[in-house]
């Protein structure tokens, strides 16, 4: 990631969208994209501009704004997105959102709570590169074999000399790297990866 | 959400899944324009039953509460419930371990064996499933429904749960498009995935309609024949 936050404002009013770049141009750290007027175009701009932080009127959200938001979201999961907010916007589509941005809030109150915005998408980023990563490790692979071999956990934890909670949470990590949940389903993967003698 | 006004054409359009419910209301095809009142009619269905069923797959947050059920003719429910495990287990299943046993065939002995044991494993399970299921709670509300009082019935509750079975479905379909050799029947390896897909939807639907009307359902009719 470049060490500048990339951000998009999606705002109707010119005044707003530009009144916001100079304060985040001024703070640094931010290169701000060109603002857009509507979400007509955003969800096919979205891949290729890459926003880490997406700053958008939710008036300017559809009729259905839950999905909207969803399929904004899914669009673009790193993203962090924040509501700009200075007119009325009914709570059940304000709740939608975790960070609020008033600009009748003082400078200092807005930036530290862009910062905020920002550190929450690197929460995020570190857990996508976790779950990226889905190569089994030794031990899981161990644990792997025992499992499919139909110990439980309990007898597996005294084999390898290791707790019941650290065997519970290998089992975990690999249930979500391999998508498999049944001991059947594991052990029918442990065979096709030649894991078990 | 559909009304009986809709011509039946337009809901299978709006959700093609419907079609497969339809022989299970013994509803043929070649209906025309007829509107769900109409098609009801002449089949013999309760309209506002057939409804209930075609929204509940078409809708995800559609769930009604007693005080609606308690308002719809829930005869068929039980008769519609057999039909769909009679299609799962007739139709769907066997058609399914065929492909199995056709791609298990052409594959490493040693894996095509585990494969189709971990298939045979599952189909028992969810076989036995659904026979439990028609032994007591089905058994159970067809005898509510006439008249029987709760006390001289059979208490009893069906083995394995549904996310059980919806996660083996699941396996089966990971195992099959990521970890089983891809070169060997392309064309019928994707074949199975949709297949087990398709009948996974159905399943966890069905699962919804058996834990969410089925189950509060038969508490009410208990609870009216104290």
């Amino acid at each position: 990631m470049s060490s500048l936050i990339s951000v998009l404002v999606v705002e109707p009013s010119d005044i707003i969208a530009e009144g916001l770049r100079s304060l985040l141009s001024q703070a640094g750290g931010y290169n701000v994209l060109a603002p857009m007027h509507d979400t007509s175009m955003l969800q096919e701009r979205l891949p290729v501009l890459r926003p880490d932080l997406l700053i958008i009127n939710p008036t300017l959200l559809s009729s259905t704004p839950r999905s909207q938001m969803a399929s904004i979201e899914s669009q673009r999961p790193s993203m962090t997105i924040v509501a700009l907010v200075y007119q009325y916007i009914e709570s059940s589509v304000l709740d939608l959102f975790r960070f609020r941005l008033d600009i009748r809030c003082c400078r200092s109150a807005m930036l530290s709570l862009l910062k905020d915005a920002v550190q929450s998408m690197q929460v995020k980023t570190d857990k996508e590169y976790v779950a990226d990563d889905y190569e089994l490790s030794e031990r899981e692979t161990d644990v792997l074999v025992l499992v499919a071999k139909g110990l439980s956990s309990k007898e597996i934890a005294d084999k390898l000399n290791i707790s019941i909670h650290t065997v519970n949470s290998h089992r975990k990590n690999i249930t979500h790297k391999t998508g498999i949940k049944s001991v059947a389903g594991l052990a029918v993967y442990a065979m096709i990866h030649n894991l078990m003698e | 959400m559909f009304t009986p006004r809709m011509k039946l054409a337009d809901i299978i359009a709006a959700n093609h899944n419907v079609i497969l419910l339809l022989p299970r209301f013994g509803i043929p095809l070649g209906f025309g324009e007829k509107s769900v009142r109409e098609v009801c009619a002449s089949s013999g269905v309760p309209e506002d039953f057939m409804l209930l069923i075609c929204n509940l797959y078409t809708f995800e947050d559609y769930l009604p509460l007693i005080d609606e059920l308690s308002e719809i003719d829930m005869s068929p429910l039980v008769p519609y419930l057999k039909a769909s495990h009679r299609y799962y287990t007739e139709e769907r299943l066997p058609h399914i371990g065929a492909h199995i046993d056709n791609i298990a065939g052409r594959i490493d002995n040693r894996y095509g064996k585990v494969f189709q044991q971990f298939y045979a494993d599952f189909r028992n399970q969810i076989e036995e499933h659904f026979s439990s299921e028609e032994r007591y709670e089905f058994a159970r509300v067809l005898a509510l429904q006439q008249g029987a009082s709760r006390r001289g019935l059979m208490k009893g509750t069906s083995k394995r749960s549904h996310p059980d079975l919806v996660d083996k479905l699941n396996d089966l379909t990971q195992i099959v498009y990521k970890y089983l050799p891809g070169n060997v029947l392309p064309e019928e390896t994707m074949e199975l995935v949709f297949d087990i897909l398709q009948l996974s939807s159905d399943i966890q639907k069905h699962a919804l309609i058996e834990d969410k009307i089925l189950q509060p359902y038969m508490q009410w009719l208990e609870r009216r024949g104290k």
